[in-house]
This record gives C-alpha cells, sequence and structure tokens, in this order.
C-alpha cells in the first residue's frame, strides 16, 4: 500500500532529503526542558500499566480470551498500553505541536519559500513524531520483556506494530490538525482520544460490550492497534492481523495526503 | 536577460480581484519596484512570483521557469523576505540561518560558513547565540533579509523591508541592500514608501487596485506626472477649499488635501510671491521637489500613505 | 477586596464555560463508566465487600477534585504571569498579594465544587449513592482542591515555561490519580510506595470521600486526614504567597 501511493505522492527527486532537513530543525530546537518532558512522556504507560495492570489485576485475577486461552490481567493490559501510548504519542506531535507551528509560529511559510513542498513538510514532521514514539515504544516492550509479560523475540515484532500505528495515527493527526480553527477545538481531540483509550479493549475485552457498542468499537482505529499488538505480545498472530496492518496502512496513506493536500490549499493561497 | 516574466497576470479570492491583470518584465540585475498602497495586490503579487501562490490567470514565467511545475527547483534560486518577519522563535540568530540552510541541500559545513558571512555583513554577529525574541525590529529584519540570502539568490524578494521600523533602522536596511544591489543581485521589492522607491529602485510600477498605472524609473516618473517643484500651503482655517478658488491660475496644478494645498508649479519662489500678491496669508509655506508621492497623487487622486 | 478578583475570574469564565464542560466532567464520566462499569464486571468479589463500582466512585470523586484544581492553577497561573500577565494588571489597581492570590484560588474552588457536585449528580443516576451523606464529599473536594491549588499556584509562578507544567503532570499528577487508593487499594503497594502515597494529598481525600459515601471509618481519624489536607494548603499557601510577592512587588 505505502509503496504504491507514495511515489505518487512524492514524484520529485530529493524529496526524502528535504523532509529529514526538517527533522533536523526540530532536532535542532531540542532544549533541556524539552528532554525532561521527552524523557517523562515514556513514563505515562507504565504508570498505567502498574496502576491498572498489576495494581487492579491483583482484584481481577486471570483473564479468559475469546479463544479460551488464560492470561495473567498485567499481560493483557500491557500491549492496549503500548498501543495507546504510540497513539497519543503521535497525537501530541502531530495536532497541538503541530497545529502551533502552523497557525501561530508560521512555521511554515517560512519553510515553504525554501524549495520545500507541504507534502514534505508534513512527511518530515511525522518522521519526527515517529522517532520519538519508537523511543517510548522501545523502552516500554524492554519493561514488558523484564516483567516476564513478552518474550524478547515477539517485542521486536511489536515494536514494528507499534511504530505502524504511530505513522497511523500521526497521519491522521495531522489531517485534523489542517480543519482546526481554534485551540479550543482540542479539548474535543483529547476528549475522543480518551473515550478510545478506555473503550478499545484496552482494559476488558470488547466481548465483553453489548453487541452493537462492540461493532463501533471494532471499528475505531486504536481496538485495530490493540488487537494487533495484542496478538503479537501474546503470541496468537491469524489472519486477523493482516487486517488490522492493512487498516492502518491506509489510514496512513489517507491522512499524510489529505494532510498534505491541506496544507497546500492553507498556506498556498 | 528576463528573469521575471508576467503578461496579463490576475490572482482572485473568491469574487475579490487582488490582481487584475498585470504585465511585468524583471531584467538580471535590476532593482525593481512595486510602489502603491496597502491593498493595491503588491503582497499577492510578490506571493505568486514567490511561487507560493498559484495565478488564477495569465503568464507567469520565473528564470524561464513555470512556477506551477518547478515551483521548487525555482524557489531553490529564489530569497524570499515577507512583509511579516516569520522567523523561527524556537531556534538561535544563527541556528536560524543554518537550518534555513539546509532547507535547500546545502552541506552543513557550507551552511555553517555562510551564516557567519551573513551575519557579519547584517551586522548581527554579536547576536550569533541569542533567541530572535529579544531581537529589535531593525534586527529582526535584517535577520530575515539574511536568511533570504542563504542559498544566494539569483532574485531576491523583499516585501515592505522598511515597515514598522525606525528610521535609523530602515537607513541600515536601505544600505545592506544598496550593496547587494551592487553586487548585481537582482532585487524585486515592494513598498509604500516613495523615498525608499526612490533610494533603491531602477526602475518602478506604481499600482492601484491591482493595476499598473504607470510605469518608469522614478525620475521619469516625476518628469512626467508632476512638475519640478511643489508648493504646499497650510491655512489656518475650518476647511482648505475656500482657498482653493483664490489660488485659481498659481501654477499648473493644485490638489486639496484635508490639511493643505499642493500647488504643482515649475518654479517654488515665483508661485510663493504669486501668493503673496493676492494677499493670502497662509500659516506656512513650504517649497520642496517633486516627490513619486505627487506622482501618485496625481495618477490616483489619493495618498499614499493615510 | 478578595471578591473582586474572583469576580473577575468568574465574568472571565462565563465566555468559555462550555469548552471546560468537556474536560472536567465528560472525562471523569468516562473514567467511571470505562472502569467502575466495564472493569467492575471483572472485578468479581468486590473490594472490601463492596461492589467496584461503588467502590471506586468516591474516589474518582476526591480524583476529579485535585485534576480539575491542579488544571485550573497550571496554565492560568503561568500565563497570568508570562502570557496574558493579569495578574500584572491586578496589582496596578488597589489590591494586596493575598487578595490576587485568594480571589484566584477562591475561582478555582468554585470550578473543583461545580464539577464535583456535577460528577455527583450523573453516579447518583448510575445508582452509586446510598445516602445523604455523600452529600458530605463536596466539602472534602473543595479541601482536597485547595491542598493540591495552593502548591501549584507556588509552582506556576515559578517556572517560566511551559513544558514544566507537562512534567508536573506526568511525573505529580498521574502518578497520584494512578496510585492514590482510586482504583486499588494502596495496601498492596510495596511498602516505600504505600507511604509516597500515604504522603501525597490525593490518598487522604479518597479516604474521607469513601468514607462518606460508604459510610465507613477512614484508615486514619477523620480529624486526623483533614488537618492533614489543611496542611498542605496552609503551606502551600505561604509558598505561594512568597513567590506572588516576589513576582509582582519589584
Amino acid at each position: 500500500m505505502v509503496t504504491l501511493i507514495l511515489p505518487r505522492l512524492i514524484s520529485f527527486e530529493g524529496a526524502g532529503r528535504r523532509s529529514s532537513s526538517v527533522v533536523e530543525r526540530n532536532a535542532t530546537t531540542l532544549q533541556s526542558s524539552y528532554w525532561l518532558v521527552l524523557a517523562s512522556g515514556f513514563l505515562e504507560p507504565v504508570l498505567y500499566l502498574f496502576s491498572i495492570g498489576v495494581g487492579v489485576g491483583r482484584l481481577i485475577g486471570d483473564l479468559t480470551l475469546p479463544d479460551g486461552r488464560v492470561i495473567g490481567y498485567a499481560a493483557f493490559v500491557a500491549p492496549a498500553m503500548l498501543a495507546s501510548s504510540a497513539m497519543s504519542g503521535a497525537l501530541s506531535e502531530t495536532t497541538f505541536n503541530f497545529f502551533g507551528k502552523m497557525k501561530f509560529m508560521k512555521l511554515y511559510d517560512g519553510m515553504l519559500a525554501t524549495p520545500l513542498r507541504p507534502i514534505e513538510i508534513a512527511l518530515g514532521e511525522l518522521v519526527w513524531a515517529m522517532i520519538r514514539g519508537a523511543l517510548y515504544a522501545a523502552a516500554f516492550l524492554v519493561i514488558m520483556v523484564a516483567m516476564g509479560l513478552t518474550t524478547a523475540g515477539l517485542a521486536v515484532l511489536a515494536f514494528a506494530a507499534a511504530v505502524l500505528v504511530g505513522f497511523a495515527f500521526g497521519g491522521v493527526g495531522m489531517a485534523l490538525s489542517t480543519f482546526m480553527r481554534s485551540w479550543q477545538e482540542f479539548d474535543l481531540v483529547a476528549s475522543v482520544q480518551f473515550a478510545l483509550f478506555l473503550f478499545s479493549g484496552t482494559f476488558v475485552p470488547a466481548q465483553a460490550y453489548p453487541p452493537v457498542l462492540r461493532w463501533v468499537v471494532e471499528v475505531t482505529p486504536l481496538y485495530r492497534s490493540v488487537d494487533l499488538i495484542r496478538a503479537v505480545t501474546t503470541g496468537s498472530v491469524g489472519w486477523r492481523q493482516a487486517l488490522d496492518v492493512v487498516y492502518l496502512l491506509v489510514l496512513f496513506a489517507l491522512g499524510l495526503a489529505v494532510a498534505g493536500r491541506r496544507m497546500g490549499q492553507l498556506l498556498c493561497k | 536577460m528576463t528573469l521575471i516574466h508576467a503578461r496579463g497576470l490576475v490572482k482572485r479570492f473568491g469574487d475579490f480581484t487582488a490582481v487584475d491583470g498585470i504585465d511585468v518584465d524583471v531584467q538580471r540585475g535590476e532593482a525593481f519596484g512595486f510602489l502603491g498602497p496597502n491593498g493595491a495586490g503588491k503582497s499577492s503579487t510578490m506571493r505568486m512570483i514567490g511561487c507560493v501562490s498559484p495565478p488564477t490567470g495569465g503568464v507567469l514565467r520565473i528564470l524561464d521557469l513555470d512556477p506551477h511545475r518547478d515551483g521548487p527547483a525555482i524557489r531553490a534560486r529564489l530569497g524570499v523576505c515577507p512583509q511579516l518577519d516569520n522567523l523561527d522563535l524556537e531556534l538561535t540568530v544563527r541556528e536560524n540561518l543554518t537550518t534555513y540552510a539546509r532547507f535547500f541541500g546545502i552541506p552543513r559545513k557550507v551552511a555553517r560558513a555562510r551564516a557567519d558571512e551573513l551575519l557579519d555583513f547584517v551586522q548581527l554577529t554579536e547576536r550569533a547565540g541569542s533567541k530572535v525574541e529579544p531581537l529589535s525590529g531593525g534586527m529582526k529584519r535584517r535577520l530575515t533579509i539574511a536568511r533570504a540570502l542563504v542559498n544566494e539568490p539569483e532574485i531576491v524578494l523583499l516585501d515592505e523591508p522598511t515597515t514598522g521600523l525606525d528610521p535609523q533602522a530602515r537607513h541600515l536596511v536601505w544600505e545592506r541592500l544598496f550593496r547587494l544591489k551592487q553586487q548585481g543581485v537582482t532585487l524585486v521589492l515592494t513598498t509604500h514608501y516613495m523615498d525608499e522607491a526612490e533610494q533603491l529602485c531602477d526602475r518602478l510600477v506604481v499600482m492601484d487596485g491591482g493595476r499598473i498605472v504607470a510605469e518608469g524609473s522614478p525620475r521619469a516618473l516625476i518628469e512626467r506626472y508632476s512638475t519640478r517643484e511643489v508648493v504646499e500651503l497650510r491655512f489656518n482655517a475650518e476647511s482648505q477649499d475656500v482657498f482653493a478658488g483664490k489660488l485659481a491660475g498659481v501654477g499648473e496644478r493644485l490638489e486639496v488635501l484635508p490639511d493643505r494645498i499642493l500647488l504643482y508649479v515649475a518654479d517654488g519662489d515665483d508661485a510663493v510671491a504669486e501668493v503673496q500678491r493676492r494677499a493670502l496669508s497662509p500659516a506656512s509655506v513650504l517649497v520642496r521637489r517633486s516627490s513619486l508621492e505627487d506622482v501618485f497623487l496625481h495618477l490616483t487622486g489619493r495618498t499614499l500613505v493615510d | 477586596m478578595t471578591r473582586f478578583v474572583l469576580e473577575y475570574h468568574l465574568v472571565a469564565y462565563r465566555r468559555v464555560w462550555r469548552g471546560s464542560v468537556l474536560s472536567s466532567f465528560v472525562l471523569p464520566l468516562l473514567t467511571m463508566l470505562g472502569f467502575g462499569v466495564g472493569v467492575g464486571t471483572y472485578v468479581t468479589g468486590g473490594v472490601d465487600g463492596v461492589p467496584y463500582l461503588d467502590w471506586i466512585v468516591p474516589g474518582l470523586i476526591a480524583s476529579t477534585a485535585m485534576q480539575v484544581a491542579i488544571g485550573d492553577s497550571s496554565w492560568p497561573v503561568l500565563g497570568g504571569f508570562e502570557w496574558q500577565r493579569i495578574y500584572f494588571g491586578q496589582a496596578a489597581a488597589p489590591l494586596r498579594v493575598a487578595d490576587i492570590l485568594d480571589g484566584h484560588l477562591a475561582f478555582v474552588v468554585f470550578r473543583t465544587l461545580t464539577s464535583c457536585a456535577a460528577f455527583l449528580v450523573i453516579a447518583t443516576a448510575f445508582g452509586a449513592m446510598h445516602s445523604w451523606w455523600a452529600l458530605a464529599t463536596l466539602p472534602v473536594a473543595a479541601l482536597v482542591g485547595l491542598a493540591v491549588a495552593t502548591p501549584t499556584f507556588a509552582y506556576a509562578a515559578t517556572i517560566r515555561v511551559d513544558s514544566y507544567l507537562a512534567v508536573l503532570f506526568r511525573l505529580g499528577v498521574i502518578p497520584m490519580s494512578l496510585f492514590s487508593g482510586v482504583f486499588f487499594p494502596v495496601e498492596s503497594l510495596l511498602g516505600p510506595l504505600r507511604w509516597i502515597a500515604y504522603a501525597l494529598p490525593l490518598w487522604h481525600g479518597v479516604e474521607l470521600s469513601r468514607a462518606a459515601t460508604l459510610g465507613v471509618a477512614p484508615a486514619w481519624s477523620l480529624v486526623g486526614h483533614v488537618l492533614y489536607l489543611s496542611l498542605w494548603a496552609g503551606a502551600g499557601w505561604l509558598l505561594a504567597h512568597r513567590q506572588f510577592t516576589r513576582r509582582l512587588v519589584v
């Protein structure tokens, strides 16, 4: 999918080089205070894992999955925390920060006076968000392996899955940001994000929901991400996960295409 | 060689026509100006030339390339100093230049060397490590100009380069731009200050309401559309209109402004003598040479800066 | 004088209150559904003989109080010094530093109370409230609000960049809400971690709140919890006042 769509979006030679110059610009802005924010961002999923996975897990005991296997509650929650942290990492960089750079810092107006094109800026910002997300994912997986919630081999595969999840949500976040008019509208994004976090089969299996709700949940992107990563870390990958992968790839390609197009319309009037 | 070539260039935003069919040719090494009041269509024209705004109609070729198809290739050879500084507030003064150079694919080492050269050129070397925010307006402007030069552009686009600066800061910017011009860089600038146009431009067009109303060198425009001298008279009265009738026949032309009357004459002293002979006693009298302001007033019936 | 400052904040709030409904009300509601109802189904034995939903709701009320109070005393206070600079405008009027501080704190308590009251109504609709004693969670919420708001005021008046607020949330607010006995009893935490939970204000609020809705005796005596929270509020106020004075009286 990516290889089919991307070359048509970015046909110009040197696009990769130009996108990476956007990444370079962001790296230059890193300061001491930002490092602290960066480092503390990694903690969030770990804290949830210990509080809900371990703490509440003690009240719940083991969980029987739909396929009949029985796993500890922490092993059930951990992959969901990884997926939602990949989501929130990608979204925070591509919604709030991206919007601020575009609307208030007028950063992209300056960039567009150079050979950079809107889609290349979008891709550069996305890659930047992913570098951060990938570091978090890797650190979280190390903890999962240390706690015996998955194996080292599966963790490598789960890492790739988490990066894919990040790209998908990053694309969506960026596309959404181009339709935003004010900061207040991001409260809505945050609320939707929180609802996804709670109800995407993260803390209880989606099978526990009433049928109608269950169908709604199963088409949401975080549910597909949790489904993919959980199947990987618990070692039960099947054909269903191919669907997850295709779903996330399509989301990514669509998000990026819309974002690039909308940026062109907004900035190149 | 023609670097910018426009024929019947049009830019519309919905129902509003910002640029209404203009013809422009800019030659290599020239300093070319767009003079006009706010809303004349200068900035829209600049954005089209900068390949960040697609024309609605007409022909536009820049460096003999098509902006629509070759945008990135053209922009690689342009330097742009926009009307409002859009410097990167998260970076230092020097990082603003080095980072920007990277967008053009300039190797890091070259970028660093060029940043230092340019900081020296715009006299900001001492502030190299400072953040952008605390700089004065004039310093920010100079940094934006330096940033526009980081890719050694063939054409530099300057949209109102000195608007909002104090007189001292303006002169410093003019002096730097004049040096660029001497180095043979093609300058294209917009302004609503006639002194700026007279200082910097070899040739200019006067724009009003999206159209070009006159074209030529500052000298030629003044000769063609104004007289050699102007007498400015102020009367202590509610309205200057009463005195207009009494001044009929003095000089070639007369303009009544809310606060003063302008007499367009070949010889200012002769005209002042005639005013006194008619027993009119203005509160103040000023004789000066014609400027582009007078050209604009004559062409449009309005002043440039209101 | 404090009254006029409060009035200012209420007038300003009138223009933006709709937006805040979402974050201070809908989010706790979703948490109650997701954890109380969703996860609760799997906590078959309940906690201490109480159904999980009933057990978690008073904790969520205290946690909401904390989150609203910190949210409203972090960015707004930093902004009052660094962005909109409202404090400097107020300091130019005949107001004392204490008036400016107390007026804004009163507004934060107002926000805390209204958010928790709304939450209480919803929780009642879900059948998680069993007696009129549940109303006692409101003064508890106000006390928790003050205990966390005052040190946050001091912190926000000290920093100059908002990325330090993100750090406060990640290293302070989120861990506190996850490990203060809201979702599971603190007794199951390891020794040192348990003592950290005891030291932080939220656990005391959770205990008081739970005592109110479930009619059980709190871990410490009622007076002990109230005094400890008051200690936080008082010490925080002194720090905040010192910091405000440093910035406003130059």
